[in-house]
Formats: structure tokens, C-alpha cells, sequence
């Protein structure tokens, strides 16, 4: 088997006297879309923050897409490369957040050309096709010269993801994608997580769609207090827990 | 964007422009073997020393004789506009070779200038409302409220004068004025300055026997007495000639004391034909019709006061955007040194009045070896005060873009300056569009200070047609309505960008109100 696309190792990250991650370890493969879940507070979307380096870690290491982050314990100062190395990491993974964060003053096509165009300087007409050919992808091929304000929160999320695929990542990062929906639009977005998984996307998601780490993630990593408690197959986490404070969250659910 | 980005290029070059030919200006000040006679005097209100009248036609009898000290140095005399009180300090920074402004010589003067042979005797005259007791002495003025000009001997009589309540004036119209409405018992000023101002008003009255002796004299810098000595020959080759008696009597000033003091005969040479053409003014009465025909003469004036108002207003806005930027970024996003600068400018510009700065900006630094026009100055003074409050203002708009939209930039592979760039500052942009215009409408009204640096602007404009026609209130209610006129078309602007910019489209649109641009 090849080297896994993300490998994660012993990551480490408190604000002031509260520790967040105690040192949390995993691996993902090419192509998984996995799905981490867990209690508010727990630490998951600390973690993925620390993934691209929104949140800069205390120590531990973080290999993606071929870049290497790393830190070792009582390093005071960062390495003066660390700001290179994980705004290079940042251009080959994808990002989608709670609450879109799309660009308010700039309409759907916009949004979307805007990093290929400022980071990668891609001549405009490339980026605007490309663009399009992401809108489609999500489902909005209508609404590039629509201003994000004028879209649902469905469609303003798979407007996001179609952002982050302009760039062309590696890996795709997802916190709580559909946390801020109205019940009645999730599902859109997650049958895109869904297609992109179909196209062989690697992809990571924070969720509270217990129903959906179910049924489209290869596997499911649930966190407690800043720990990983349990790695599982997807059906697996739900038949026969093997930690039992995995049981307990779980079992609200079912 | 292109033509916007044109169109500040465009405003930018200009300002260099400008800046530049102001440095050359500077520089030439100070040139000394110049064949003009720059000399300075505060013409506002100031009948029958040197003035505009009616048709804008600068007059008076020191400007006569000026003019012909000029043409006996075979030199070509150049009017400088200076306020009384930056009169001296002016000369001290080589704006201009000497001074004729009704100056009194004293040996408290002679420490700073020097004084040619005097031009002019003369004395205090009292005046008070008609009907009032005569007045023997300024003793009896005990317990009387008295109206007098700023840094006159008059002012100094009266404060050695025991009880006697001194108000001083910076007009002599409004101290005259004063004594007509019952604010004041009486006025004690120079003998032409009641004769102009008090003489031709049949509610005033002269009292009281000539208070003290005055000489005029002109005043030159210390570090050129040639030039004093070439004055005074001048001077004298007119007093032989007669010329300064003809001038004197045609002004109606040809006194026995002067007569006296020159050894010439006491009856004047010539009619006073001056003083009647200025005392005529009075009399002129006027239904609306004639009194906007009066404006109408000083057109020029407002005209180039409104030009310099813009000018000084807009070049100094773009100036407080630009540094007003930088300082938000020092502020908000700046490193350790950058940061309490920022905010140590800020604080200490906003703390301090903008006159003050503008007087440090334009008397003070001369002392450090920083000589700046007028124009430069005023420009200055007002770009940087404002800049302190575009800075909070602009710091307060980056604030206000929530944090996620920089996190979505740098998620996306931008740096930290590309996301500011592309992201973060055209969202603030939009944001702090009302308060900058609210800014400027308030820059544009405070432009009015630079007038403290002798430039005319429209407040400078008002001030001179105020007391060229007497009458504030007409003058003051047109210059009121053109300061709100050329400032609606930049609410008007600011509010079409404003919509322009208006990132939830779907905000039903308004309707656009025509009313002057009030609602827009």
C-alpha cells in the first residue's frame, strides 16, 4: 500500500492552561473521505484547523500533500519556514467552514476566481471557465453573476466548496459543513461531499451528520476531551463500539 | 476601478505639482536682490491704511505711499496678504521684505524689526454714541466698558488706565458696531480708524482732546538696515517733493500734527477725495436688488476662494486617506515599532487643536530651518490632523470584517498582504464610506482655519467683503450657502458609491431623493 496522503502524529495544542489536542495521531488514505465526530468541545475542529495551519500547533507533526509541518515539544520559537511550509500546504488543501465565509462584496463567480487568479495568476479566462466547470459541478452553473446574499444557505456552502476546488487541492478539509443549515438543504450538500468521494477526493469532515459519517465515510474517528478514543470502520463504531465512551455518545443517536 | 485609479494618479501628480512650484515659491522669497518690494499688510478692515474697495482695487494711503517708495528704489512693489498677527512673524521668516500696516513704533517692537523714519503721526481718538456727555480724560472712563483692536497703544492705554473694562477686537467694524447696539460705552482707537470707520456713522460721535502720539513706521527685518536706509531716503525725497502731503490730504489725514512734524503748511494740498468716496459707501442705501449687485463686485473674490477652499480641501483629503491607511494598517495589523506609533500619532494629532498645528506648521518650524508656503502648510496641517481620524476610522472598518473572511483568503492559498488586499480592505472599503464623507464635509468646513496662515479661502473671502460692505449678516448667509452648496456634490457622489458598492443586493432599491442630494 502507498504512503497515506495524510499523516497525522502526535499533535499537540493548548490555549493558555487549557490543552485542546493531547496529542492526537491518525492516517488517511488516498481517496477516504473520513469523518470525525464527537462532543462539542472535544477538540475536532481545533484539529482540522491545525490541518492547514489556521491554528499554528504546539508540537507534533503533520504530513499532507507532500508538506511536512512539524514541531517538536518546548520548541519556543517556530521555525522561521513553518509560515512558507503551511502557507504551501494551504494551496493544496481545500477548506470549507461552518459559516461559508463566502466574500460578501463579490458575486458567486468571483468567489471562486479569485484565488486562482491572486495565487496562481491564471489568465481569467482559464479561471472563469474552470470555475464554471466547479459550479456545475456543485450544482450552481445558474448563479455565477448571483451575489452570495441572493443564495440559500445550501447553495452558499456548495458555492464554498466550489471556492476550495478552484484550487485544484488534494485534500479536502470540511468543519461542520452543515452545522448552520436549515434541516432541509443538508442533504445537498452532503451529495456533493458524496460525489466528490465517487470521484476519489480525499476528504476529512468535522460533522454532527451522524447519519452521514454512516453512510458515506470509509471510516470514523471519534474524539473526547482532546483525545482520540476510537478509529473505526463506519458500521463497525455503530454495532460494536470498542471504547465505551463511544457507546455512550453513539447511543443518543440510534 | 482603471479610471478611479487614473483619476487619484492624475489628483497625485497635481498635488506634486503643486507642491513643487510652492517649494520654488518658497524659494524665492528669500531671494534678496529681487527688483520687487514685497511688503506685507493685513488688508481686511483696513481703511484708509491699504484695502480692497468697492471694485476689489487694492487702495489706501500706505499703499500710495508704498508705491511711491517703490518707484523711488526703481523698484517694482509686490503686495503680500498677511493677518495682523502674523505680520511681524512673517517678515522674521523672509516672506517679504518690509511691513506697512499702521504699526506703531515702540521700543518693544524695535527689539524684533526694524523701524524706518516715521511715515505718519497721529493719535487716539475716542468715539462713543451720539448724545453721549463729553469726555475730558481717559480717567473718566472709569467703570466704562471701551472697545479696542488687538496689540494696539491704544489697547495699552486703556489697560494703564485704572477700572476701565478693555474689550478688544480683532475688526474695528465690530467694536463700532458695538457701541451702536449698547454693548460698548465708547471705542478708543488710531485717528484714521475713526475717522474711516466711526466718522461717516451718524449714530457715533468724536469726544474727548487727541489721547497720546503715534508714529507709523515701516518695519523691515533686523538683518537689513540698507534696506531701512533706502527706504527712508525714498521716504524723505517724497516729504520734500510734497508728494506725501498730497496723499495725506487726498485720504482727508492731513493733520496739524503731521503739518507740524514735517514743517509744511497746516491747509491740505489737495481735496479729500478719497475720504469722501469711501465715506459715500454709508450712505448708499440698499434694497436687495442693489446689495446683490454689490456681491456681484466681489465675485472674483468668492470665486478664488471657493477654488482654494476645494483645492486645499481635496488635496488634503486625499492626503489624510492615504496616511490615514497606513496608519489603521500600523495599527491594526503593524509589528511592534509600527504599532505604538501609530498610535502614539494618533492620540497626540487628535489631542491637540488644529490651529495650533497649523500655526506650529507654519510660524514654528521656520525656527527648525523648515520653511513652508502657506498653501503647503494649510494642506499639510489639515491632511495629517485628518489623517488621525481616517486611521480610527478605517481601524474601525477592518475591525469590523469578520475574521472568517481573512481565514477563507488564507485557506485558499492567499498570503496575509493578498487577502488584506483582495478580500479584507475592499469589504472595509464600503464600510467606512459614510464616515469618510462625514469627514470631509467637516474638513471642507474646518479648511476655513487655513485662513490663519494667510490664505483666502471662503471664510478669508467673507471676512474682506464683510468689511468692505459692512454688513456680515448678507455676506455671512451667502458664504454659509455656497460652503453647503460645493459640498453636496460629494454626499451625492459618496452616496451613488456607496450603492454601488452595496454588498446585499437584494436591499430593495431606493428611491433617489432629488432634493439638493439631502437623501442620498
Amino acid at each position: 500500500m502507498s504512503e497515506p496522503i495524510v499523516k497525522v502524529s502526535n499533535l499537540r495544542k493548548s490555549y493558555g492552561d487549557v490543552t485542546v489536542l493531547k496529542g492526537v495521531g491518525f492516517s488517511v488514505e488516498q481517496g477516504d473521505l473520513v469523518s470525525i465526530i464527537g462532543p462539542s468541545g472535544c477538540g475536532k475542529s481545533t484539529l482540522l484547523r491545525c490541518l492547514n495551519a489556521l491554528e499554528t500547533l504546539d508540537s507534533g507533526e503533520i504530513r499532507m500533500a507532500g508538506v511536512t509541518l512539524e514541531r517538536s515539544e518546548g520548541e519556543r520559537r517556530l521555525d522561521p519556514r513553518f509560515h512558507d511550509l503551511a502557507h504551501e500546504l494551504r494551496q493544496r488543501v481545500g477548506m470549507v467552514f461552518q459559516q461559508f465565509n463566502l466574500f460578501p462584496n463579490k458575486t458567486i463567480l468571483e468567489n471562486v476566481t479569485l484565488a486562482p487568479l491572486v495565487v496562481n495568476k491564471e489568465p481569467r479566462e482559464v479561471a472563469e471557465e474552470n470555475a464554471l466547470r466547479q459550479l456545475e459541478k456543485v450544482g450552481l452553473a445558474g448563479f455565477a453573476k448571483r451575489y452570495p446574499a441572493q443564495l440559500s444557505g445550501g447553495q452558499q456552502q456548495r458555492a464554498a466548496i466550489a471556492r476550495a476546488l478552484a484550487m485544484n487541492p488534494k485534500v479536502m478539509l470540511y468543519d461542520e459543513p452543515t452545522s448552520a443549515l436549515d434541516p432541509m438543504l443538508v442533504d445537498e450538500v452532503l451529495s456533493v461531499m458524496k460525489a466528490l468521494d465517487a470521484e476519489g477526493m480525499t476528504q476529512i469532515v468535522v460533522t454532527h451528520e451522524i447519519r452521514f459519517a454512516r453512510d458515506a465515510s470509509d471510516y470514523i474517528i471519534y474524539m473526547e476531551q482532546g483525545e482520540i478514543v476510537e478509529i473505526s470502520d463506519e458500521d463497525e463504531i455503530f454495532s460494536s463500539p470498542k471504547d465505551e465512551r463511544t457507546r455512550r455518545f453513539l447511543h443518543r443517536f440510534l | 476601478m482603471k479610471r478611479f485609479l487614473l483619476r487619484c494618479l492624475t489628483l497625485v501628480i497635481v498635488w506634486n505639482l503643486s507642491v513643487y512650484s510652492c517649494l520654488q515659491a518658497a524659494d524665492q522669497t528669500g531671494d534678496k536682490d529681487s527688483p520687487d518690494l514685497k511688503w506685507a499688510a493685513a488688508v481686511d478692515s483696513n481703511a484708509p491704511f491699504a484695502f480692497y474697495d468697492a471694485h476689489n482695487h487694492l487702495t489706501g494711503f500706505e499703499f500710495e505711499i508704498i508705491t511711491g517708495i517703490a518707484r523711488h528704489m526703481g523698484r517694482e512693489p509686490k503686495f503680500i496678504q498677511n493677518s495682523w498677527d502674523g505680520l511681524i512673524p512673517g517678515l522674521g521668516r523672509g516672506l517679504y521684505d518690509c511691513v506697512i500696516c499702521g504699526i506703531e513704533i515702540t521700543a518693544e517692537k524695535g527689539q524684533e524689526v526694524l523701524f524706518t523714519d516715521p511715515y505718519y503721526i497721529t493719535f487716539e481718538q475716542l468715539v462713543v454714541a451720539k448724545g453721549t456727555p463729553p469726555v475730558g480724560s481717559l480717567a473718566e472712563l472709569s467703570g466704562r466698558k471701551i472697545g479696542t483692536l488687538e496689540q494696539t497703544a491704544a489697547l495699552r492705554m486703556l489697560e494703564e488706565t485704572p477700572n476701565v473694562v478693555v474689550k478688544s477686537y480683532a475688526e474695528e467694524i465690530n467694536a463700532y458696531n458695538d457701541v451702536c447696539n449698547g454693548r460698548l460705552y465708547g471705542v478708543l482707537l488710531d485717528f484714521p480708524i475713526a475717522k474711516y470707520y466711526a466718522g461717516p456713522n451718524p449714530a457715533l460721535e468724536f469726544t474727548g482732546p487727541p489721547f497720546g502720539k503715534i508714529t507709523y513706521g515701516i518695519a523691515v527685518s533686523r538683518s537689513r538696515p540698507e534696506l531701512a536706509k533706502q527706504i527712508n531716503a525714498a521716504l524723505h525725497e517724497m516729504v520734500k517733493s510734497g508728494e506725501l502731503r498730497d496723499i495725506l490730504s487726498r485720504w482727508g489725514l492731513w493733520t496739524p500734527t503731521m503739518a507740524a512734524a514735517l514743517k509744511q503748511q497746516t491747509d491740505p494740498s489737495l481735496p479729500d477725495t478719497e475720504y469722501k468716496a469711501f465715506a459715500a459707501q454709508f450712505e448708499q442705501e440698499g434694497g436687495i436688488i442693489a446689495r446683490l449687485k454689490k456681491y456681484f463686485v466681489y465675485w472674483p473674490v468668492i470665486l478664488q476662494g471657493c477654488v482654494l477652499t476645494l483645492e486645499i480641501s481635496m488635496l488634503s483629503m486625499v492626503l489624510a486617506i492615504v496616511v490615514g491607511f497606513l496608519l489603521a494598517l500600523m495599527r491594526v495589523y503593524g509589528p511592534f515599532p509600527l504599532k505604538p506609533i501609530a498610535i502614539l500619532y494618533i492620540e497626540i494629532v487628535r489631542g491637540t487643536p488644529l490651529l495650533v498645528q497649523l500655526l506650529i506648521l507654519f510660524y514654528g518650524l521656520p525656527y527648525i530651518g523648515i520653511k513652508l508656503t502657506p498653501f503647503l502648510a494649510g494642506m499639510l496641517g489639515l491632511g495629517l490632523n485628518y489623517a488621525a481620524y481616517e486611521a480610527e476610522n478605517y481601524r474601525a472598518g477592518l475591525l469590523a470584517i469578520p475574521k472568517g473572511q481573512m481565514e477563507a483568503a488564507r485557506a485558499l492559498g492567499m498570503t496575509h498582504r493578498q487577502g488584506l488586499v483582495h478580500v479584507v480592505v475592499p469589504q472595509a472599503f464600503r464600510m467606512v464610506l459614510p464616515p469618510v464623507t462625514n469627514d470631509f464635509i467637516s474638513l471642507l468646513k474646518d479648511s476655513s482655519l487655513v485662513s490663519a496662515v494667510t490664505l483666502i479661502d471662503l471664510t478669508g473671502a467673507y471676512t474682506r467683503i464683510a468689511t468692505q460692505t459692512f454688513d456680515y449678516f448678507g455676506t455671512g448667509l451667502l458664504i454659509a450657502a455656497i460652503y453647503l452648496l460645493i459640498g453636496l456634490p460629494f454626499v451625492r457622489l459618496t452616496g451613488w458609491l456607496e450603492k454601488r458598492l452595496s454588498t446585499d443586493r437584494r436591499t430593495p432599491e431606493q428611491k433617489p431623493s432629488f432634493w439638493l442630494g439631502l437623501g442620498a
